[in-house]
């Protein structure tokens, strides 16, 4: 048995950072602190790839299946007799994976941001914020049980809350941080509920025990039914309603593109390559519940991921602020892992769709993580996020340029680039389950090339643009990053994620199939080869395009009104229909009851207090008639 | 002498001792030695009461002291502590050494506000030391009655209306609640033995379940109207907005929870199968506070206002839990009186402070502060977030346990209404981001709030103590509930026993 308990010092180390520089950053050493900070995270990046070497290449398989390691495990609090939250560490072949990807991720974004946030007022806040979103991702993705990820999904949330509002005296910052934490927030409320019932059911929050396929949580998961479908099955939707909400799918995803109000690293870090694929990471998890016990959950998944994956394709391709195109593009391509799990099945090559989508989420961080970082690089020469005042930037930013290039050839799906790998078996296992979502894909690879490369053309080449002042390529601390992720988004696709991370555990045979491939190479081809004509020069064609199907463009362009949709049911329903009704229901009925109490009391008294006027001529009089009345009732009355 | 006595000596010495003083700032150097030895001796405390549980002391309560008092009613002056009122006592003495230096600007007549302020803590002290229904009471007026000199004279606004709102409310509960304690008195000894007020003694006998059934109510009404109960919790938004800090800080960090913790402690201990019968009532009218009371909030103006609607929907969760009856939900009720107790006074410490620097408490009025006084700003977004439950601050620990504990409850109907009670957490998010974003972010709005001095030295510390409170609970809670359920186990045992689901 090798041991892990080492691990515990991945979340951990993060964490001190961040109290280190939140409380004392600012005053001792402001200057510092950026160094400091990726340092710290340069020591566990190295821990988690030492991690990753011994748990998949040293330690003991049972029956040919990596093991799930329990590392670290200590009760945080009892609930109930059998309930309680524990804190701990589980490795097992995804969470692994995840180590690496949000380390190496994090890692290039701390070194970027040193040249980027270079000489930003809150330059150590920036670094402590980036700390404290390491410790909850790297908290949230190690969780031994459901409820220590609630935690860390909570802490995610408000690190990006933090991180988009960095800019706080911004107003447009400050709303999107705002609308990206309650929207996040609804969902996690359909997360929560999830787990109660989850654990009402199973008397559990343990991973082990939960996806335990043998085991009892899943055997007894057909258990009563409301609505026709059974407690498991809506409990697991409840779950996965929280993955929507941070995965940015539909209809939760309208935070996502405001989101991108946040300095560009953390974009590229939290907005692209980890947190949001926390819904993805979330499924797979629970997946063999998802997909022995509750399949009506799973296919929900997999028509989410579909549909969102096309809805935010056909929104990118008439964006152009270029953060926004890369904003919906990370939601489409997280609509393709959510579809890959939802069409997948448990167990060897049944597993093929989840070991997708597994590897697509490493090929993902790494492409879309330079894309973003690509341009920070671009928004940093330019000043300017929109495509339309960009333009001919090929021949000022070459390092810039070319790792831009392989980073959209890589997610239009060339091959031998990763994407093509990755993308391919997620096509692969739709293919062999599910003709309609394969069809959806398909579009969606063809949509995805497309305004991939109507951004690179619009950008590099064009129309040259006059700029104020000339751009010039960014200082090493930004180019490196993009170089080594340019590495990885090349070379990560031959990494063999059908031996290391699949369903089971087990590894099993893949082979790349030609009849799927070379469609999807095409089609791929297809989106470039338009996106060439239309943006290559200056011309007409967009403007023509876009009269001809002025209609769809308009909601296109307009994204569906979803915003819209969301401000009427807050600002009119919520704000204007409910609170401030009961404000006033609060006021004008419940309080004035209770003022009208009193106010009876009062005038009630006011009366009574006439009879005490202390004038002696009026109690002699009432003192006299009432003797007399008294005496007439005796004498009368009484007989 | 004995240690909880103690609790109840040192606030009237201190309170004797500024009687003699002339001089403002010995008044104040005062009254933060006498609640620092209040913060030392609740440290001691809960030492020597989990030292004396490790040692194997099992009994229900520790440390009692028992003296007859009134011999022909068997009134007798009753102390003795568990788990729960250790932690009760805790959290009293943090917000009150809080709320000293938050006060440490009174002006006004300022031996006479001191005076008022500690006298009410006395009041608070004791009650939670008491295991005499009728001491109990006693102390329990003493702590109500200052609250109306205070608000009333250092008050802000229409202050009288607002004191005498106020305390009539209050008052009313109270007469509700004796006519309660005093039918369970009188049915305290079904065998025609000595009838009794002690608590410990009544709950061994078992009192008829028709008196149950007409008593539950009473009791549980007259200490919920303290405890923010729907309807009743109108006195709140206009008292809070009217008191000066520290009593705002005193009242709803402290003062509400005598409600939770007596409706606890009496309602549902001494009359089980009355509450079991009925809670269906008082659940609909908890669940309503806890919802009504975050959407109340999201329409304010008003700082104050805003958190004394999130006041009522925090403690109708603390009420809600209770009447749950089984052990987690009860154990996150405490919880969840320990931690609104200390958010809610870090709350309007914070408004205070604000209130002193702009003249405002208009959230429209004020924006973009974060630039100009960053350290309570800072800290007024780590009350919100501790408001709204984030893990690592204490409102997470508690409202978890209580979701997760309400959510065992076996029927059907009280998982549903769980279910409604949880979605508060997405209505404070939205009022808590709407107000921070306001007053906090963005450009800084009104020119005459360019130039504010961030918080002094005595402001630190008492935000400072706060803060440090709601993490380390948040952080590391598990010492804290297992204690809470150590106690809670034999009450839960007694409930089940009569209740059997």
């Amino acid at each position: 048995m090798i041991n892990f308990n080492y691990t515990i010092w991945i979340p951990l180390l993060p964490f001190l950072m961040f109290l280190f520089l939140g409380l004392a950053g600012h005053k001792y050493f402001p200057k510092l602190s950026g160094i400091l900070g990726t340092c710290g995270l340069g020591i566990i990046t190295l821990l988690s790839y030492i991690t990753a070497y011994k748990y998949f290449f040293l330690s003991e398989k049972i029956d040919g299946a990596y093991q799930k390691i329990t590392a670290v495990n200590t009760v945080w609090l009892q609930l109930t007799d059998k309930l309680h939250i524990d804190m701990g560490i589980l490795l097992d072949p995804i969470s692994v994976m995840m180590l690496v990807v949000i380390t190496t991720v994090s890692l290039m974004v701390h070194i970027y941001s040193l040249g980027y946030m270079k000489g930003e007022k809150g330059f150590e806040r920036f670094f402590a914020f980036l700390s404290l979103f390491s410790f909850s991702m790297l908290g949230l993705v190690l969780a031994t049980n459901i409820f220590q990820m609630y935690i860390f999904w909570e802490l995610v949330g408000v690190s990006s809350f933090l991180l988009i509002g960095f800019y706080y005296q911004k107003p447009s910052a400050v709303r999107a941080s705002k609308k990206a934490f309650i929207v996040t927030r609804f969902a996690d409320l359909g997360f929560l509920i999830g787990i109660l019932i989850l654990s009402f059911n199973t008397g559990t929050f343990d991973f082990i025990t939960l996806t335990d396929p043998s085991g009892t949580a899943i055997a007894q998961g057909g258990g009563i039914a409301f609505l026709g479908l059974s407690v498991m099955t809506w409990s697991m939707i409840f779950v996965f309603m929280g993955g929507i909400g941070k995965s940015a799918m539909f209809p939760f995803h309208i935070w996502l593109p405001d989101a991108m109000e946040g300095p560009t690293p953390v974009s590229a870090l939290i907005h692209a390559a980890t947190m949001v694929v926390a819904g993805v990471y979330l499924v797979a998890r629970m997946f063999p519940i998802y997909s022995l016990s509750a399949p009506v959950a799973l296919e929900v998944v997999g028509y989410v991921g579909a549909f969102s994956s096309l809805f935010a394709a056909v929104i990118a391709c008439t964006q152009t602020d270029i953060k926004r195109v890369l904003a919906y593009s990370t939601m489409s391509q997280i609509g393709y892992m959510m579809l890959a799990l939802g069409v997948s099945g448990y167990g060897g090559h049944e597993g093929l769709g989840y070991m997708a989508s597994m590897f697509h989420l490493f090929t993902h961080a790494m492409f879309k993580a330079l894309l973003f970082l690509g341009a920070g690089s671009i928004i940093h020469a330019v000043h300017t996020n929109h495509m339309t005042e960009m333009g001919g930037l090929r021949k000022y930013l070459p390092i810039t340029h070319l790792t831009f290039l392989i980073a959209c050839l890589t997610i239009a799906g060339i091959p031998p680039l990763s994407g093509f790998f990755s993308k391919d078996e997620i096509l692969a296992a739709a293919f062999h389950s599910n003709k309609l979502l394969f069809a959806v894909e398909y579009v969606v690879a063809g949509l995805t090339a497309f305004y991939m490369f109507r951004l690179y053309f619009s950008i590099f080449w064009g129309k040259e643009t006059h700029y104020h002042h000339t751009p010039h390529e960014a200082p090493a601390t930004m180019t490196i990053p993009l170089i080594i992720l340019a590495i990885g988004s090349v070379f990560s696709g031959f990494i063999p994620f059908n031996e290391l991370v699949t369903s089971d555990g087990k590894g099993f045979e893949t082979e790349l199939e030609l009849i799927v491939a070379i469609p999807s190479v095409l089609i791929g081809l297809f989106g470039i080869v338009i996106a060439f004509i239309m943006y290559k020069k200056e011309s007409a064609i967009p403007d023509k395009m876009a009269a001809t199907f002025k209609y769809s463009y308009k909601w296109a362009f307009n994204k569906f009104y979803m915003d819209e949709v969301y401000l009427f049911v807050t600002k009119k329903i919520i704000f204007r229909y409910i609170s401030q009704p009961v404000a006033w229901f609060d006021r004008h009925i419940v309080d004035a009851t209770m003022n009208g109490i009193a106010s009876v009391t009062q005038s009630v008294s006011l009366r009574i207090r006439g009879f005490q006027s202390g004038q002696l001529q009026k109690y002699g009089f009432v003192f006299i008639s009432g003797a007399i009345l008294l005496a007439i009732l005796f004498i009368y009355l009484w007989k | 002498m004995d240690i909880l006595t103690l609790f109840v000596v040192i606030p009237v010495l201190t309170i004797t001792g500024i009687l003699f003083l002339k001089d403002t700032r010995q008044v104040r150097l005062v009254s933060a030695f006498g609640m620092g030895i209040q913060l030392i001796l609740a440290g001691v405390l809960v030492f020597a009461y989990l030292s004396a549980r490790n040692a194997g002391n099992t009994e229900e309560m520790l440390f009692i002291k028992d003296y007859l008092w009134f011999k022909s009613l068997n009134i007798h002056y009753a102390v003795g502590v568990d788990g729960i009122s250790v932690a009760m006592i805790g959290l009293t003495s943090i917000v009150v050494f809080a709320g000293i230096f938050a006060s440490w600007e009174v002006e006004f007549l300022t031996k006479e506000f001191f005076i008022s302020l500690i006298l009410l803590a006395t009041g608070v002290f004791g009650f939670f030391i008491s295991i005499d229904l009728f001491t109990m009471f006693l102390f329990y007026e003493v702590a109500v009655i200052p609250m109306y000199l205070l608000i009333g004279i250092w008050g802000s606004g229409p202050k009288e209306y607002s004191a005498m709102k106020l305390t009539l409310m209050l008052m009313g509960g109270s007469a509700i609640l004796l006519v309660g304690l005093l039918g369970i008195y009188f049915n305290s000894a079904p065998g025609g033995t000595q009838l009794t007020f002690n608590i410990l003694e009544i709950s061994k006998v078992s009192i008829p379940i028709a008196a149950q059934r007409l008593f539950f109510p009473l009791t549980f009404l007259g200490f919920g109207v303290l405890g923010a109960l729907f309807p009743f919790h109108t006195w709140s938004p206009d008292g809070h907005a009217s008191a000066p800090t520290a009593v705002s800080m005193l009242h709803a960090g402290v003062l509400m929870k005598l409600g939770g913790y007596g409706a606890f402690r009496v309602a549902i201990f001494l009359l089980p199968e009355g509450a079991k019968e009925l809670s269906w009532i008082f659940i609909i009218l908890t669940s309503i506070s806890v919802v009504y009371g975050a959407f109340g909030a999201i329409a304010q103006k008003d700082l104050k206002y805003i958190n004394a609607y999130s006041s009522v929907s925090h403690c109708g969760l603390v009420l809600f839990a209770v009447l749950m009856m089984n052990k987690t939900a009860m154990n996150g009720a405490i919880l969840q009186m320990i931690s609104h107790g200390l958010m809610t006074a870090l709350f309007f410490a914070l408004i205070g402070m604000l209130y002193g620097r702009t003249h405002t408490r208009m959230i429209s009025e004020m924006g973009g502060l974060m630039k100009v006084i960053p350290f309570l700003s800072v800290c007024y977004v780590i009350a919100g977030l501790a408001s709204l439950g984030l893990p690592g601050l204490s409102g997470f620990v508690a409202e978890m346990t209580i979701f997760v504990g309400a959510f065992q409850h076996p029927e059907l109907f009280y998982r549903i209404v769980t279910i409604l009670a949880v979605s508060s957490i997405v209505i404070t998010a939205v009022y808590i981001l709407r107000v921070v974003a306001i007053l906090l972010l963005g450009p800084t709005t009104n020119e005459h709030h360019e130039h504010l001095t961030d918080a002094k030295w005595f402001e630190k510390i008492s935000v400072v103590t706060l803060i440090g409170s709601v993490a380390a609970i948040g952080l590391a809670p598990f010492w804290l509930s297992s204690m809470i359920g150590t106690s809670l186990q034999p009450i839960v045992d007694r409930i089940v026993a009569l209740n059997p689901f």
